[in-house]
């Protein structure tokens, strides 16, 4: 099917998501569940990856730094990291991992509900399943993740440091100086509308991936696999976006 | 009461449906039949609105469904229950959660008044001590009778079951189309069942259509079934050899 017909179908599906929804107590209710289903169960990962791509960059940062210009302060090489970190790795890396995550559990749960009508069910019930199901999954997903960006930042800068030390790549006091050195807080901000707006993509992807699939399980592992390319390509496709937009 | 007037369906350009009407009574089991891939499913999902017909009416009571506006539809839908082929309860949800969902979200009632009706339902299915469980920690025929009671929670006035013994032993399958049939009569509701089952056709079958390849070809009670002489239908009751002995004694 054509590029244009999942396009139309999607907007027509995220319209349904954002209608009023059935019962707002239970609405509520679902957003908090899905708030640790999908956020505080991430932060785990989050912090693993976090750390250990805060110390990679900060060696490689400073192997490139001291092999061709030794000259430059030891400094240069935490500001590096921090940039890096707060730029690009805490928003669009988490999220390409929380779309692999979150996404293919999302597309799997949803996908699995439909092979086994229990969205017929819901549908019979009377009540919007694709506002029931995936708007809590989005809005929880939206609320957390700016958490777990900040969290990413602070791990990614705090594995520099500890890589840095332990190696001797750069000294702490060199690498303490560098994370406060030309500080621009506005990289922070950046990072979090960058992040909600995947957050948005990862969901509102992996809930139409699931929605539509039909058939049984092959096709819902193969729903699960479209949402995390879909969602990943769109990621990639925003990233630039949004960097063009709100870097001056 | 529910009229089906010249129901038909296409997918892709495959006709499913071609002009089916039925009229199922009130307080009676209604029970559509044929074999698989005959239609069934297609013509029972049609009726409650699963799918869009490209031609014909359905009326519940009087009330054309087709014609509804989808907020009207939403309400009638709160006066059907549906029994799904596996089930299709909440794996989420704990057996009481899922018999209580219809009354989470549809009604007033306390909490306290909620569980109260859950256990009720579920008693009236001969559930006990089964409330805390996941749906994957009961059988399937336990399965089947929690689907009925989250059917029956809102007290409906139309009862749909798609192949309510498939997965079943034969024991159990009957007890569950005596669950249908007593629900049936004590609550006096419209119930259509969708089955392939000849125990249950001989067993409960009030109300009869025999559909092949999309088409009504017969209609009747359990007690004429045997008396037609429509080929489809003979060659689809007839094709155990328990019933070719049956009908030779």
């Amino acid at each position: 099917m054509g590029i244009l017909f999942h396009f139309g179908r999607y907007a027509l599906f995220i319209r349904s998501v954002f209608s009023k929804p059935d019962k707002y107590k239970i609405f509520f209710r679902r957003i908090v569940d899905e708030m640790v289903q999908l956020g505080i169960s991430s932060i785990g990962i989050v912090t693993i990856i976090s750390f250990f791509i805060g110390a990679v960059v900060t060696l490689q940062t400073a192997y490139n730094l001291y092999s061709h210009m030794p000259i430059i302060p030891g400094y240069v090489v935490s500001l590096v990291t921090r940039d890096s970190v707060l730029l690009e790795f805490a928003s669009t890396l988490i999220c390409l991992i929380l779309a692999g995550k979150v996404g293919s559990h999302v597309a799997s749960e949803i996908g699995t509900m439909r092979v086994t009508e229990q969205i017929d069910a819901l549908d019979l019930m009377g009540i919007n399943s694709a506002n029931y199901l995936v708007l809590p999954k989005v809005l929880g997903l939206m609320i957390m993740v700016p958490f777990l960006s900040i969290l990413s930042m602070a791990v990614g800068i705090f594995g520099g440091w500890i890589s840095g030390a332990v190696t001797g790549a750069v000294l702490s006091a060199d690498y303490i100086q560098g994370i406060v050195y030309a500080f621009v807080p506005f990289f922070i901000v950046h990072s979090i509308v960058k992040s909600v707006v995947f957050a948005f993509i990862i969901t509102s992807i992996a809930g139409y991936c699931g929605y539509y699939t039909s058939g049984g399980s092959l096709e819902v592992g193969r729903s699960s696999t479209q949402a995390v390319v879909q969602s990943s390509i769109w990621i990639l496709v925003f990233d630039l976006i949004l960097t063009k937009l709100l870097l001056p | 009461m529910i009229e089906a007037i010249n129901i038909s369906k296409s997918f892709d350009g495959k006709e499913v449906l071609k002009h089916i009407s039925a009229t199922f009574q009130k307080g009676q089991t209604n029970l559509i039949i044929g074999q698989s891939g005959s239609g069934k499913t297609v013509f029972l999902k049609t009726l409650v609105g699963l799918h869009q017909p490209n031609a014909g009416d359905v009326f519940y009571d009087s009330r054309n469904f087709i014609a509804m506006k989808e907020k009207e539809k939403n309400k009638l839908r709160q006066e059907i229950g549906m029994l799904f082929q596996g089930g299709a309860l909440f794996d989420s949800q704990t057996v009481e959660e899922n018999v209580r969902f219809p009354l989470d979200m549809f009604t007033g009632m306390t909490l306290d008044e909620r569980r109260e009706r859950a256990n009720f339902c579920l008693n009236r299915v001969n559930l006990r001590n089964v409330n805390n469980l996941f749906p994957s920690e009961i059988s399937g025929g336990m399965q089947k009778r929690v689907a009925i009671a989250r059917a029956i929670a809102l007290n409906p006035k139309y009862l749909f079951c798609d192949e309510p013994n498939s997965g079943l032993d034969p024991k159990t399958s009957i007890v569950i189309d005596e669950l249908i049939q007593e629900i049936t009569k004590e609550y006096d509701i419209t119930t259509i069942i969708n089955t392939h089952d000849m125990n249950s056709v001989m067993g409960i079958g009030e109300y009869i259509i025999f559909i092949h390849n999309g088409e009504k070809h017969w209609e009747g009670s359990s007690n004429d079934i045997f008396g037609s002489d429509n080929k489809e239908l003979n060659d689809f009751v007839f094709a155990s050899k328990l019933f070719q002995k049956i009908r030779n004694c």
